[in-house]
């Protein structure tokens, strides 16, 4: 074992280092107007240097790097450091860029990559139906092909950032009479035009980032399908998986921990620091069992995947983990702030303690997002543990599938 | 960054769980724990034969010059087959032995304990749960007097290191009289466990004994992580098989989402653990100034998920579970010897934040 990256990696990150200090500073981002322009001039810089879109070919607006998962790990740890922006954040590069390097068309990629590495596009994702959740491959959004366009009736839900959205990638049912996930087709839809009428959700925090979406007679051009027609549900599986990669990763744990350390350490149990305080300890301790369990972790599947090796069980169970350790920390701060948990937490900026509510409820978003835990457990289950499917649902392909 | 095992070392592990498998199969472990010898004597010369009880020690004394990650390897495979061998004392006596003694103990003691021909064990524990090194208070001196409490395979050890006041570590062996044992109706019939009583007995002590004896006892930790790690993954697997053997409603009961997220459950919490003895091993081995908070936190953790684990398992098996018959009791008894031995996880994580130098001290 060498936790160390060796002095190739090392010259890498002191490379990297450089790059930051004098093209992004001390100073974080500054504030909006200058922030947006700042932000996307540092990335073309950055991905210029080969830091950030490395997956992507140079002709897409890339850097086409040649993967290493260690120099990527370097890039995350470093920019994070120094609290400087990475990839355009959102479902465009996180799902729709990987999705069309594996499925789509020349032209596609050609025509939609480029702008969406840039910022240029903002994309939602329209899966999830009011009867269409965890079973997801129920779904009724139809889309029937009129002339050169497919016209789209039906309703889509929890679609985050649907208003401020350029386009739409979504999955709706082309081929009725065939069977449930083959008649599925993986569509992109110009989010501004009549036949699609955008309604906020309020959340639970209060905040409205999902929306519920209406299409009624919305238009999309014919070849604007990725992949065949029937084989929606096989591209889309490609995205899931990105999704998952994501929202399982120890950094986020990290920050958390980060944040309610300093919470703990401002707070006071009675008339002592909280950090003093038996019980506190004692409960920060489990939590940083879970923490470092999954860093460690984090470790192994970085060396497997450094070498092609898969990781099996343990991949499965990230972002189970990640949900725990967010719920148990929201437990544990909510314990630190008090009274300052009767407040409202708001949205502003300036709020106090309270705003640690955003994190209580956020972690349930966490749990339910891209998955719910119990869909998690059946990927374990399945998956990792080698379990058969579910009795009462014969007939359906697995979670694991 | 590699944080895998390497070849070697997975080996090692494939070596260890092959004589487990020739040497212990079930009917003998079952045998082990109803029987009344204190431990499998043929298995655990094997072992000592197969090198595994002096991996740590040095090469020059009969030793194989490897490091604490090696022997923690070891410690897991045997919690994983819940090996009814006096492995964990005789390890941290040969290391105590190897850090803090003399030449002359050294060359006196770690080749026959590197072979095995010696038996060695630790007797720490005074009453009240008193394990820690800052809380021995047996005095040192030439003539050693007093009470240790669950000292594994005392009775049959021939060499005990003795935890003394201020930390010290003393050397006596069992045949030069003043050594009464007296054995304990321990839980973990696997490591039993007797009530040492010194009378004048003999003393040699470890010149720098009051110097190793935190680290020893962070090795014990790591030790005793590995070994539930092993345990806990014991119990997954068990759980598992028997959910895909016991039918009910006409299917096996692996069909129904309740007991295959009983088992997810159990999944996620003992899969990741696994990098918590990895980690506190590595950095005993190679980054000292981390290694006792690491080894704190490992013990801590990871034998709360042993018992839980343990706990779960039992649950799974049903009414089968709850027999004398059925293997899990194994486990379920080892997880509690874990989880005690050398302090309760509330006692190391109040250690971590002290380590880890949280609040205002």
């Amino acid at each position: 074992m060498d936790l160390g990256y060796g002095p190739e990696h090392e010259a890498f990150r002191a490379e990297v280092r450089e790059f930051l200090e004098s093209e992004w500073g001390r100073d974080g981002a500054p504030a909006e107007p200058e922030r947006e322009r700042r932000e996307s001039e540092f990335r073309r810089k950055a991905t210029g240097r080969g830091y950030l879109n490395r997956g992507v070919p140079r002709r897409y607006g890339g850097s086409e790097q040649t993967p290493d998962v260690l120099r990527a790990q370097i890039i995350r740890e470093e920019f994070g450091r120094a609290r400087a922006p990475l990839e355009v954040p959102g479902a465009g590069m996180m799902m729709v860029v990987p999705t069309l390097l594996e499925c789509g068309a020349e032209w596609q990629k050609e025509h939609f990559i480029p702008p969406t590495v840039a910022g240029e596009y903002r994309w939602a994702q329209g899966y999830s139906e009011p009867g269409a959740g965890s079973d997801l491959a129920s779904l009724k959004t139809r889309a029937e092909r009129v002339g050169d366009e497919w016209t789209i009736h039906g309703q889509k839900i929890w679609t985050s950032y649907a208003r401020e959205a350029d386009y739409f990638f979504m999955l709706v049912r082309t081929e009725p009479d065939a069977p449930k996930h083959a008649g599925i087709s993986y569509l992109l839809v110009p989010a501004d035009q009549p036949g699609i009428e955008i309604q906020p959700l309020k959340q639970i925090t209060g905040e409205s980032q999902f929306n519920q979406v209406f299409f009624d007679g919305a238009r999309t051009p014919a070849d604007w399908i990725v992949g065949e027609r029937g084989q929606g549900w096989q591209v889309s599986r490609t995205t899931l998986r990105h999704e998952r990669g994501h929202i399982g990763g120890a950094d986020r744990s990290l920050q958390l921990w980060n944040s309610l350390m300093r919470l703990a350490g401002r707070s006071r149990c009675g008339d002592s620091p909280a950090l003093d305080d038996p019980r506190i300890r004692d409960l920060m301790v489990q939590v940083l069992g879970y923490l470092r369990a999954q860093e460690y972790s984090g470790f192994t599947l970085l060396t497997r995947a450094a070498r092609g090796q898969e990781a099996g069980l343990l991949e499965t169970t990230s972002k189970l983990q990640y949900s725990r350790i967010a719920a148990l920390i929201s437990k544990l701060a909510l314990q630190l702030i008090g009274d300052s948990s009767l407040l409202a937490p708001g949205l502003q900026p300036e709020r106090g303690d309270e705003r640690w509510l955003n994190q209580f409820m956020g972690s349930l978003g966490m749990a339910i997002a891209g998955g719910t835990s119990n869909i998690q457990r059946n990927l374990v289950a399945e998956r990792g543990l080698g379990l058969p499917r579910d009795a009462p649902v014969r007939g359906e392909p697995s979670a694991a599938e | 960054m590699n944080f895998d095992l390497s070849e070697e070392q997975r080996l090692l592990q494939d070596g260890v769980d092959r004589l487990l498998r020739e040497e212990l199969p079930a009917p003998r472990l079952r045998e082990a724990f109803d029987g009344d010898a204190a431990f499998d004597a043929t298995l655990w010369n094997r072992l000592c034969e197969q090198g595994a009880c002096g991996l740590h020690l040095p090469e020059a004394l009969g030793g194989a010059g490897l490091e604490l990650l090696e022997l923690a390897l070891v410690a897991e495979r045997l919690g994983y087959a819940a090996a009814p061998v006096p492995f964990w004392g005789h390890a941290l006596a040969g290391l105590a032995i190897d850090l803090g003694g003399s030449e002359a103990q050294k060359r006196r003691w770690l080749p026959r304990l590197a072979a095995g021909d010696v038996l060695t064990s630790v007797a720490w524990a005074e009453t009240d749960s008193r394990w820690q090194p800052e809380q021995w208070s047996l005095p040192p001196g030439p003539s050693l007097s007093g009470v240790k409490e669950f000292v594994p395979a005392g009775r049959e050890a021939d060499l005990l290191l003795v935890g003394l006041a201020g930390g010290e570590l003393a050397l006596v062996e069992t045949a030069d009289g003043g050594v009464a044992a007296e054995p304990v109706e321990a839980i973990d019939r696997t490591r039993r466990l007797d009530r040492v009583r010194f009378e004048a007995a003999r003393a040699d002590p470890l010149p720098a004994g009051a110097a190793v004896s935190s680290r020893v006892r962070d090795a014990g930790l790591v030790l005793l992580a590995a070994d539930a790690f092993g345990g806990a993954s014991r119990c997954l697997e068990l759980a598992v098989d028997y959910a895909q053997t016991r039918e009910q409603f006409g299917v096996t009961i692996a069909h129904f989402q309740a007991v295959k997220h009983q088992l997810a459950n159990l999944a996620v919490e003992v899969e990741p653990a696994r990098s918590l003895f990895w980690y506190a091993a590595h950095v005993f081995d190679r980054r000292p100034a981390e290694a006792p908070a690491s080894a704190a936190l490992a013990k801590a953790h990871l034998c709360d998920v042993f018992v839980h684990a343990a706990r779960e398992t039992v649950e799974v098996h049903g009414g089968f579970g709850y027999t004398w018959e059925c293997d899990v009791q194994f486990w379920l008894k080892r997880a509690v010897f874990d989880r005690a031995v050398l302090g309760d996880p509330d006692l190391h994580r109040a250690r971590t934040a002290e380590l880890l130098d949280w609040g205002s001290g």
